[in-house]
């Protein structure tokens, strides 16, 4: 047996009492055993986590690297740096770069500067595009995009609209890998950066209404259950959504469905005074409607969390609220933004793990570490007693754009391993 | 002068000290737009930038005159070609502004929000005449002046009625605000596609239907219509809109005696307004343009010769 190269000892672990050492070789997890001071592993380097959270490290299924193409807002190596300072040891990046990838040279290409930036990771799994360019009219070659390493297939970013042509592509997909929906009517929100409601309504803003996303949802499921072809419904924002959801899994729908973070904690009143860094595609959304997201997650109505994380560069938000981008830089501030609501009692460390780590993976079929041996050791450790202030400077993502700037945040990711390499630590990191 | 706003961005930030406070500045600026020279010094040697980024010609020559009655040297920025396209970055063009260093900046732009974004990045004054469909308040205020002339100056119990495309309309969005502070009863009458969803949000009481829209109304405030609106699906067209909503003397039958009727112009009419109603005496629709230059010379007047914290006069 190979002996033990990597030790975190003195840790707690989500849903077990007491403390916890992780004991790895050769990349996997050897066993998680009680902590015991007196344990001594002479070949290994011991981290001593002195009590944080030892968490599975989290699959993000819904990224937006920005390379190729806008490099200036992110960049494969950035966009990693940011995912492994978030605790993540998967990516999936959305297809809207430029060129898309609907075509096995970009996915190449793609995993080649992860691989080159990252060789440890965190890993990098591309969605290929649905249809070619994202432009709705011609499927695009799932087959040869498999081949190349996506992983799933979406349109994400340019709904389908003709729901003919999404009809074929998931019957398609069906026996190739799941596809990933972004659940709105495009005529209905066109142009809107803001949710339709008493918020547009006094800022004169061109308001999304919710059933923009509802009707594409539904549409989703009804088409999910007549073909009996899985569909992951990306980014759910609204109450009427999660109701929808809930009812077809009631009846056994194969349907899976994420949110984000910000949809869990903020609400429109983030647009007051025109804040452009909390224009997001689809809008925040009421009280009511986080509340409604929260319960979901909690009982599984929604599967999985994911970060959408969008980033984008100064100059693209610094104007007037119509006119900026849609998206939140999320990968560096997901753990740290959700840790409010655990220390709420809303979610707990656990719904974390399953939320944003082992499903996610599962979903995705994708390597993960539930701390069984043989599992690859992908974790992370989590202070939860760390206050850190969001600053440009404490986002490693090229992306800056997140509400959260000039907050403060109590719990902080200090260090992420992926296949036993640490990949991230905060201390090396500096602030 | 006792000025507490750098900016005029929407009526919503101003008490309703400050607005008898405009209400006092306009009626004495109004009496000189009655004189044969209607000039004074008080702004001379000021300039003032005026920044249409979308076109109107009616506001923008509003504040002109406003500016030049009181000596200041006015400045056009317009639109033009493609230095200010749409897309093209405000931040670059507030950076142009704020190198001309201006007394005041008085702009229009599509966007809701934008004279905020505007007035957080220059040092002068700015004077918001119309963002997206959120605000106008100059036109709430030129409104309201023109009221307090046939009302006197209080207007509690009085009921004002907005009719026409409230959904996209910062002048309704303004007036909503200004006129429910004082006292006002707001009512808004439009088919449902030209009301934002949540309309009730905004403090004013919804109808759909014009007669009782009407009932006892003192005062009528037709909004103009965007011609393209049917295209965009939210009519049928304007024939159809005319038939329910063109405001006519019949159907002000059940409104106030002597009701009062405005527009902020430019008229369509016979959509909006029936013409003759627009010519009738009971129509204040020239008087808000002159009322217009007089409050547009307080507001130039209070923003530019306000004094910051800690200097002295
Ligand atoms: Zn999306």
């Amino acid at each position: 047996m190979t002996p033990p190269d990597l030790v975190v000892a003195d840790a707690a672990v989500p849903g077990r009492d007491g403390r916890w050492t992780l004991v790895c070789a050769a990349g996997q997890v050897l066993e998680l055993v009680p902590h015991d001071p007196a344990a001594r592993f002479p070949e290994a380097r011991v981290i001593e986590a002195k009590g944080q959270l030892l968490l599975p490290a989290m699959t993000d299924a819904h990224t937006h690297l920005r390379e190729p193409g806008q490099e200036w807002k992110e960049d494969i190596a950035s966009g990693l740096a940011a995912a492994a300072g978030g605790g993540f040891s998967n990516i999936l990046c959305m297809a809207n770069t430029d060129p898309v990838n609907d075509n096995e040279s970009v996915t190449r290409l793609m995993l080649r500067r992860a691989s080159d930036a990252w060789p440890h990771g965190p890993r990098l799994f591309p969605v290929g595009a649905l249809t070619m360019g994202l432009a709705g009219k011609q499927l695009a070659p799932m087959e040869e995009l498999l081949a190349a390493g996506c992983v799933a297939f979406s349109n994400d970013g340019e709904p389908v609209a003709d729901t003919e042509l999404f009809r074929h592509a998931l019957e398609y997909a069906a026996d190739l890998a799941p596809v990933i929906d972004h659940c709105e009517d495009p005529y209905m929100a066109k142009g809107a950066g803001a949710n339709e409601g008493v918020m547009s309504a006094r800022l004169g803003l061109r308001g999304q209404p919710d059933v923009a996303e509802a009707l594409q949802v539904a549409r989703d499921i009804l088409l999910a259950e007549y073909l009996n072809a899985p569909v992951h419904l990306a980014h759910v924002s609204c109450r009427r959504a999660v109701e929808l959801i809930a009812d077809a899994k009631r009846r056994g729908a194969p349907v899976t469905a994420e949110t984000c973070p910000h949809y869990l904690t903020m609400t429109d009143a983030a647009l007051f005074g025109y804040d452009t860094m909390a224009k997001v595609n689809p809008p925040l959304r009421t009280d009511d409607d986080r509340l409604a997201l929260i319960q979901a997650l909690r009982e599984g109505v929604i599967d999985i969390l994911a970060t959408d994380h969008a980033p984008h560069a100064a100059h693209e938000k610094e104007t007037p609220f119509e006119d900026a981008k849609n998206g939140i830089t999320g990968l560096d501030t997901a753990l740290g933004s959700l840790w409010e609501l655990v220390r709420l009692g809303q979610l707990t460390a656990e719904d974390i793990a399953q939320r944003f780590a082992w499903r996610p993976a599962e979903i995705f079929k994708l390597p993960h570490c539930r701390f069984a041996p043989g599992d690859p050791a992908d974790f992370c450790l989590f202070d939860p007693e760390q206050s850190w202030v969001v600053t440009p400077e404490t986002l490693r993502s090229k992306g800056k754009n997140t509400p959260l700037l000039g907050q403060s945040l109590t719990g902080r990711v200090t260090l992420t391993a992926v296949n036993g390499h640490v990949v991230y630590e905060l201390a090396r990191a500096g602030a | 002068m006792n000025w507490p706003h750098k900016d005029l961005l929407d009526v919503s930030q101003l008490s309703r000290e400050d607005v008898d406070v405009v209400m006092r500045t306009a009626a004495s600026f109004r009496e000189i737009n009655a004189r044969p020279v209607k000039k004074v010094p008080t702004l001379k040697g000021k300039s003032v930038v005026l920044f249409f980024a979308e076109p109107s010609t009616r506001t923008k020559t509003s504040f002109d005159i406003a500016g030049k009655r009181l000596s200041a040297d006015t400045f056009g920025l317009a639109k033009s070609g493609s230095s200010l396209q749409k897309g093209e970055t405000l931040k670059d063009t507030v950076l142009t502004l704020q190198a001309m260093n201006p007394d005041a900046i008085v702009m229009r732009h599509a966007s809701s929000g934008a004279a905020d974004f505007v007035a957080r990045r220059v040092s002068c004054a700015v004077i918001n005449a119309g963002d997206g469909w959120h605000a106008h308040p100059t036109q709430a205020l030129l409104d309201l002046f023109t009221l307090r002339e046939v009302w006197g100056d209080d207007l509690v119990g009085k009921t004002v009625t907005i009719l026409g495309d409230v959904a996209h309309s910062r002048v309704a969005r303004s007036n909503i605000r200004l006129l429910t502070m004082l006292g006002v009863t707001v009512r808004l009458c439009a088919p449902r596609t030209l009301l934002p969803k949540d309309a009730r949000a905004l403090g004013a009481k919804v109808f759909h239907e014009l007669e009782p829209a009407l009932e006892n109304a003192d005062a009528v405030m037709c909004l103009r219509l965007q011609l393209e609106r049917q295209e965009a699906g939210l009519l049928p067209d304007l024939r159809e809109y005319a038939r329910r909503f063109c405001l006519t003397k019949a159907r002000l039958k059940n409104a106030a005696p002597d009701v009062k009727v405005l527009h902020p112009g430019p008229i369509n009419r016979g959509v909006e307004i029936a013409s003759d109603l627009a010519d009738a005496g009971n129509s204040l629709i020239l008087d808000q343009v002159a009322s217009g230059v007089a409050v547009r010379m307080a507001i130039l007047y209070l923003h530019i010769t306000r004094k910051e914290k800690g200097e002295t006069a």
